[in-house]
């Protein structure tokens, strides 16, 4: 699947970011991480280890101190505010913990939020987001305000919103931490399928059992990555 | 659901970068800002009050003001606007000068143009016994004290009588110094004088006058109304010239729009050569008039409609403030979504600034049906400048953006990551 005309998705190259002191605080240390088309990434760590610090990385919230982080080949280090902002309105599709839901706006609205701030003509929106929302399986609850939604039935709408702009990246920090098992294990569920239909997956987590989930899973303690082999 | 299965892969895109900027369309900040505002409507309502105060406190102060002047206006209507009075006063030694009229005033001034009448008239000082009677003295009857004024006939004419019956004396009476008189209505039926067909006389010490003409009402210088009127030479003849206290004046009316030219002439027509004996009363201005009344009241009434926006500005500050802090999560998930700082920016800056405009439109409202209703209730024409109008609602908005300045700043220096973390 992978050939060399696609770059990787994600591409950390000695990437590492050290909050200036003093002391200067070392959050994660420099690190080579690739990650392809395709994959489903866990990262597992305990709190404070760093995982909040590579989110943001990845998520091109923050940047790197050094290093460079290429995103579908793009080098994010030079690039205007704007330009990052655009990229990651664009070409990633965060999901949190806390689902971040405008509470006054439906399921639909909020779904073609996703929309708005990435260019794309308002025409047809309401169509696509109706079908993200079909996707995750919430087709009946379009015009459902989220504060009438179940934290499990929020989780998907966050996801369609995450979906719609088509991503090359789904981040999810904490998808299942403000959920019990049985919706957690539904919403994970969502995820696998998402992994078969060929999306790109980085879900980060302190939850082993959740860790267990990707393909591929990397540990992260005191800010230093490591993957961890399948058995 | 094989069918589906490419439609949520990733569409594979060229490594353009610029194309990829985010934008936020001007319609989108619209109806963003708009929902913004209307997921809390109360606390809209009650942030946008302080601007409709303000700006319908600034309505109706122009509004009334603009109504009270064009009342004014219409008050200052033609009568007061043909009229001029020239008082004589003496000069600098007006005890050697007892009347500084020509005895031809009433001609040199009838020869200005634009004048149609005038005359000089005078009270004429009697004893403080004297009555007026309509019978001779010692025979029964009760006599009024009553004044006697001496007057020229452009007097009269001047002053626009209604005949109840009769005529007013001319300048036939006056040349030949006529023992005739013009008296008010209510006068004649207090001496009970009914009908001037008999040709009734009153007496003002001993001395007999033939009533020639009933007054029932006159357009200016009411005071004749009450007065008996007598030829100006025939009181000269009996009592001399006016009394020192007791100066002439003259009454002049004029064309429409021609007295202030008169009042500037009237001096020098009178005498040459020496115009500072005379004082020229014209009409009063319209315009200085309007500026009086808008003068100091208003001034305080602009200024509470100034507090009153300040207040609605601080208050719309505080409450988009708060607005920003609350929201920081939605903050925080735009940035994510791919907004940018400005793109916070203005649309906080567009909901303030619509809560701003929305106070505006409600306050011209008020302050418009308040001027309206004020108008309404006096019986008055409601006058609004359009451009008072236009201006309000454009206050409210700039209010509202100014107001905003602060806290969208703040929230566009929100971090995201930090935002995300809640």
């Amino acid at each position: 699947m992978t050939t060399p005309a696609v770059p990787p998705v994600i591409e950390f190259r000695g990437a590492g970011l050290t909050y200036p002191g003093p002391p200067p605080v070392p959050a994660l240390k420099p690190c080579d991480l690739v990650i392809r088309h395709g994959e489903y990434v866990t990262i597992v760590g305990p709190s404070g280890s760093g995982k909040s610090t590579f989110l943001n990385i990845a998520g091109l919230l923050d940047a790197p101190t050094e290093g460079q982080y290429l995103l579908d080949g793009i080098d994010t280090g030079p690039l205007a505010d704007a330009d990052r902002t655009g990229l990651r309105g664009r070409r990633i599709g965060f999901v949190f913990q806390s689902f971040h839901l405008l509470p006054h706006r439906s399921a639909l609205e909020n779904v073609e939020l996703a929309m708005v701030y990435n260019g794309g003509v308002r025409r047809g929106r309401r169509e696509r987001a109706r079908e993200a929302l079909h996707r995750v399986g919430l087709e009946h609850r379009t015009d459902a305000l989220p504060t009438r939604l179940s934290g499990g039935e929020r989780q998907r709408v966050a996801i369609a919103r995450a979906l719609v702009a088509r991503p090359s990246l789904l981040l999810c920090d904490e998808p299942t931490g403000n959920l019990d098992t049985h919706t957690a294990e539904s919403v994970l569920g969502l995820l696998d399928e998402l992994h078969r239909d060929g999306i790109t997956l980085l879900v980060i987590t302190h939850a082993p059992d959740v860790a267990a989930r990707g393909r591929r899973t990397i540990a992260i303690r005191d800010g230093a990555l490591s993957e961890q082999v399948a058995v | 659901m094989p069918g589906r299965k490419m439609k949520w892969v990733p569409r594979r895109r060229a490594r353009e970068t610029t194309a990829d900027r985010s934008r936020f369309s001007p319609r989108d900040l619209l109806s963003e800002s708009v929902a913004g505002i209307l997921q809390r409507p109360a606390r809209s309502v009650l942030t946008a009050l302080g601007t409709v105060l303000g700006v319908g406190t600034f309505v109706a102060v122009l509004g009334l003001t603009a109504t009270t002047s064009s009342q004014i206006d219409s008050r200052f209507n033609e009568l007061t606007a043909t009229e001029v009075t020239v008082e004589d006063t003496g000069g600098e030694r007006p005890e050697f000068l007892p009347n500084a009229f020509p005895a031809d005033a009433d001609r040199r001034i009838g020869a200005l143009g634009g004048v149609r009448e005038a005359g000089v008239y005078w009270p004429v000082r009697l004893g403080p016994d004297t009555v007026v009677s309509a019978a001779p003295v010692g025979t029964e009857g009760t006599g009024e004290q009553t004044q006697v004024v001496a007057a020229s006939p452009g007097v009269l004419a001047a002053a626009g009588p209604h005949l109840a019956q009769g005529r007013i004396f001319d300048a036939y009476h006056d040349r030949r110094g006529e023992n005739v008189a013009v008296i008010g209505a209510g006068l004649a039926s207090r001496l009970g004088i009914t009908t001037l067909e008999t040709a009734p006389a009153i007496f003002v010490e001993d001395r007999a006058f033939t009533v020639i003409g009933i007054v029932d009402d006159v357009q200016r210088k009411a005071d004749l109304l009450l007065s008996v009127v007598v030829p100006r030479t025939t009181a000269e003849e009996i009592w001399g010239g006016p009394e020192a206290g007791q100066r002439a004046k003259m009454l002049i009316s004029t064309e429409l729009g021609a007295a202030r030219q008169i009042a500037s002439e009237a001096a020098l027509a009178l005498d040459p050569a020496h115009p500072d004996h005379f004082k020229v009363v014209p009409p009063p201005d319209p315009r200085s008039l309007r500026g009086d009344v808008t003068s100091d009241l208003n001034q305080l009434f602009m200024l509470m409609a100034g507090i009153c926006l300040v207040i609605g500005a601080v208050g719309i500050a505080n409450t988009t403030l708060v607005a920003v802090l609350e929201r920081t999560g939605e903050i925080g998930l735009r940035r994510a979504l791919g907004a940018r700082g400005r793109h916070i920016t203005v649309q906080f800056l567009t909901e303030s600034g619509a809560l701003g405009a929305l106070g505006g439109l409600v306050g011209t409202s008020l302050g418009t049906v308040t001027v309206v209703v004020m108008a309404v209730v006096r019986d008055w024409t409601p006058v609004i400048h359009p451009a008072t109008v236009v201006a309000a609602p454009a206050i409210g908005l700039v209010t509202g953006v100014l107001a905003g300045l602060y806290p969208a700043w703040r929230a566009s220096r929100i971090q995201p990551a930090e935002a995300l973390r809640r």
